[in-house]
């Protein structure tokens, strides 16, 4: 299988503070892969690495063959940042509009993509709305549906089930896997370790280092522990 | 195709903020009204005491529109008593003023129609003196034809290049003042509003997309410079229709300078939208970058300005588009009279927009 991202070398500061430290990782095409760590250890940074929002100190990132950053590749990218960034004074649909005609869809295309990313999310019936009468939840949604809306080949979702109830979290990793089956590689940022278990394989974060990683059955063989949380902890080297 | 849906998008959004809409069309008409009352408001007769004047020096004073009152004595408490602007004394040759000068502008003038009542009386009597001389010289030397004109005030016929005898500062400060509001609630409107996309996160989601950065600033430029130009015809079409301001020259070029000065606001206020963390950050640049401005703007006289103060001038926008407009609405002058005021604001203009796409580096390199 090729791979969709390599991240080699990756060391970010800002300052003297250093928050990111020799990142080594590949994400094959067609996988779904989780960077689980607690908050602050340095996900997002990787993640906007990643995308070319920001540029490492050292080291280069290389996604479908290109290096970052690089327009272009931008087109094949689905980001979904950690804050919802929506226009709260538009209306749902009207947010999906914008950013499909700055991925230049045409009209057609565009109300087809509109109405299978609403569709996806669950905000067919919301998406008149302002966005500022959304709830949490709701808007999360429609940031993952501005992130497919392009039909994009890789899909980086930072936190994305974060203030998803747990019933609309299972049908958003359902969706997840079936766009994995259309061949899409999903890179997914978590701190909830009962979302690892969904992932391939993952990367445990910590400190701006990675930690260990593997596929979840690996990592508990590894560590000979039956929860990806102990293997957490044990790699981490931080002992209950 | 990135620019337009910038400026659709730009344009549901100022639609739907109400408020934002009134303060760009609404607010600047009110203070425009406010201000024409204010400055077109008749001026009351000072009231002058006087002690031991002749009838001759009193009648010259009531005929400058002066209110003359005999008083006693030249004091605090008469002057206040009374509500005088000024008593005049005079004692011989000796001709002594005091001036309340509550307002230092009105006791000026005050003080000038003395003197001018005072130096025209002098005059009339070395007059009568001159002729009386003359008399008897020609009695003395009655073979000499010795001719005397009769010493009369003169008239003076004057006439106007700009604007006429009934032209009031106003006139003079409206073309200022239009100016001035579009530059500054389209700084203020365009500034926040990027602001608002920087704390949203909604830039750098922009920039997550394929969007040049310079489209961004484009968009920007494009979509809330057409709301200007509302503002402007609204704005010009008020002062001119309704409030009787004079419009000598082209209502069209008044609108190229203020689409200019617009397109300067915009990419100032974008720019400096960069170094808010805040809302309340961006208020905190309107003392240094507007305030500024309005008075480089042609209030106040440019030459009678201090050599540093001059140069200070010139890197104010406001004082080239100040003195455009000032050129076209009060001295009716053309295109080809103000095409160097607006070279220099379209400069401006390039060289914030130019800072603004290098800016926006911060969030995407390329």
């Amino acid at each position: 299988m090729s791979s969709s991202i390599v991240i080699n070398k990756v060391s970010k500061s800002f300052g003297k503070k250093k928050v990111l430290n020799q990142i080594n990782l590949t994400v094959k095409s067609g996988e779904i892969f989780g960077l689980i760590g607690p908050s602050g250890s340095g996900k997002t940074s990787l993640v906007k690495i990643i995308v070319g929002m920001d540029s490492p100190s050292q080291g280069d990132v290389q996604v479908l063959n290109t290096g970052v950053p690089n327009l272009k590749l931008l087109q094949r990218i689905g980001y979904m940042a950690q804050a919802d960034a929506l226009y709260s004074d538009l209306t749902g649909e009207e947010n999906l509009a914008f950013f499909a005609s700055l991925f230049k869809l045409k009209k057609e295309e565009k109300k087809r993509r509109i109405a299978y990313a609403a569709h996806l999310v669950n905000l067919t019936d919301e998406l008149k709305k302002k966005v500022q009468n959304y709830s949490g939840g709701m808007k999360r949604r429609l940031s993952l549906a501005v992130a497919l809306i392009q039909d994009p080949e890789i899909l980086i979702l930072d936190e994305p089930t974060v203030g998803i109830d747990p019933e609309l979290r299972q049908s958003i990793w359902a969706e997840l896997y079936r766009l994995k089956n259309e061949g899409k590689t999903i890179l997914v940022t978590t701190h909830v370790m009962d979302e690892a278990e969904k992932c391939d394989r993952l990367a445990m974060v910590r400190d701006g280092e990675i930690i260990t990683s593997g596929s979840p059955a690996e990592l508990k063989e590894q560590y000979g522990i039956t929860s990806l949380e102990e293997v957490f902890l044990t790699a981490g080297g931080k002992q209950q | 195709m990135s620019i337009l849906a910038m400026v659709k998008r730009i344009f549901h959004q100022m639609l739907r903020d109400k408020r934002a809409l009134a303060l760009m069309m609404v607010a600047p008409l009110l203070v425009l009204t406010l201000l024409d009352y204010l400055l077109a408001g008749n001026t009351v007769d000072p009231r002058l005491g006087v002690m031991n004047t002749n009838d001759t020096l009193v009648e010259r004073l009531e005929d400058s529109n002066i209110t003359v009152l005999q008083v006693e004595e030249r004091s605090k408490d008469i002057l206040l008593d009374k509500d005088l602007d000024g008593i005049l004394e005079i004692a011989g040759e000796e001709v002594s003023l005091t001036l309340t000068n509550d307002q230092p502008n009105a006791a000026k003038a005050l003080q000038i129609k003395v003197q001018q009542a005072i130096a025209a009386e002098k005059a009339k009597v070395q007059g009568e003196n001159l002729s009386a001389f003359m008399e008897r010289i020609k009695s003395q030397l009655p073979e000499v034809p010795v001719k005397m004109e009769q010493v009369k005030a003169p008239e003076v016929a004057t006439s106007y290049i700009y604007g006429n005898k009934d032209t009031i500062f106003f006139d003079q400060l409206s073309p200022i003042l239009v100016g001035f509001f579009v530059f500054f609630f389209v700084f203020l409107i365009s500034g926040i509003a990027l602001l608002r996309e920087r704390t949203t996160g909604t830039l750098e989601r922009l920039l997550a997309t394929p969007i040049l950065r310079r489209d961004i600033v484009f968009g920007y430029l494009l979509g809330y410079g057409l709301f200007a130009v509302v503002q402007t015809i609204i704005v010009v079409t008020y002062a001119v229709k309704v409030l009787d301001i004079t419009l000598v020259g082209s209502f069209w070029n008044v609108v190229i300078i203020n689409l200019t000065l617009a397109l300067v606001a915009l990419s100032l206020g974008i720019l400096l939208s960069a170094f808010a963390n805040s809302e309340f950050q961006m208020m905190q640049f309107i003392p240094i970058a507007i305030i500024p401005q309005v008075f480089f703007a042609g209030i106040f006289p440019f030459e009678s300005m201090a050599g540093w103060m001059q140069v200070l001038a010139k890197c104010m926008p406001m004082y080239y588009g100040g003195s455009a407009l000032v050129d076209v609405m009060y001295k009716g002058l053309g295109l080809g009279a103000i095409r160097n005021d607006l070279l220099v604001l379209l400069g401006f203009a390039l060289v914030f927009m130019v800072l603004n796409v290098v800016a926006l580096k911060k969030y995407r390199k390329i």
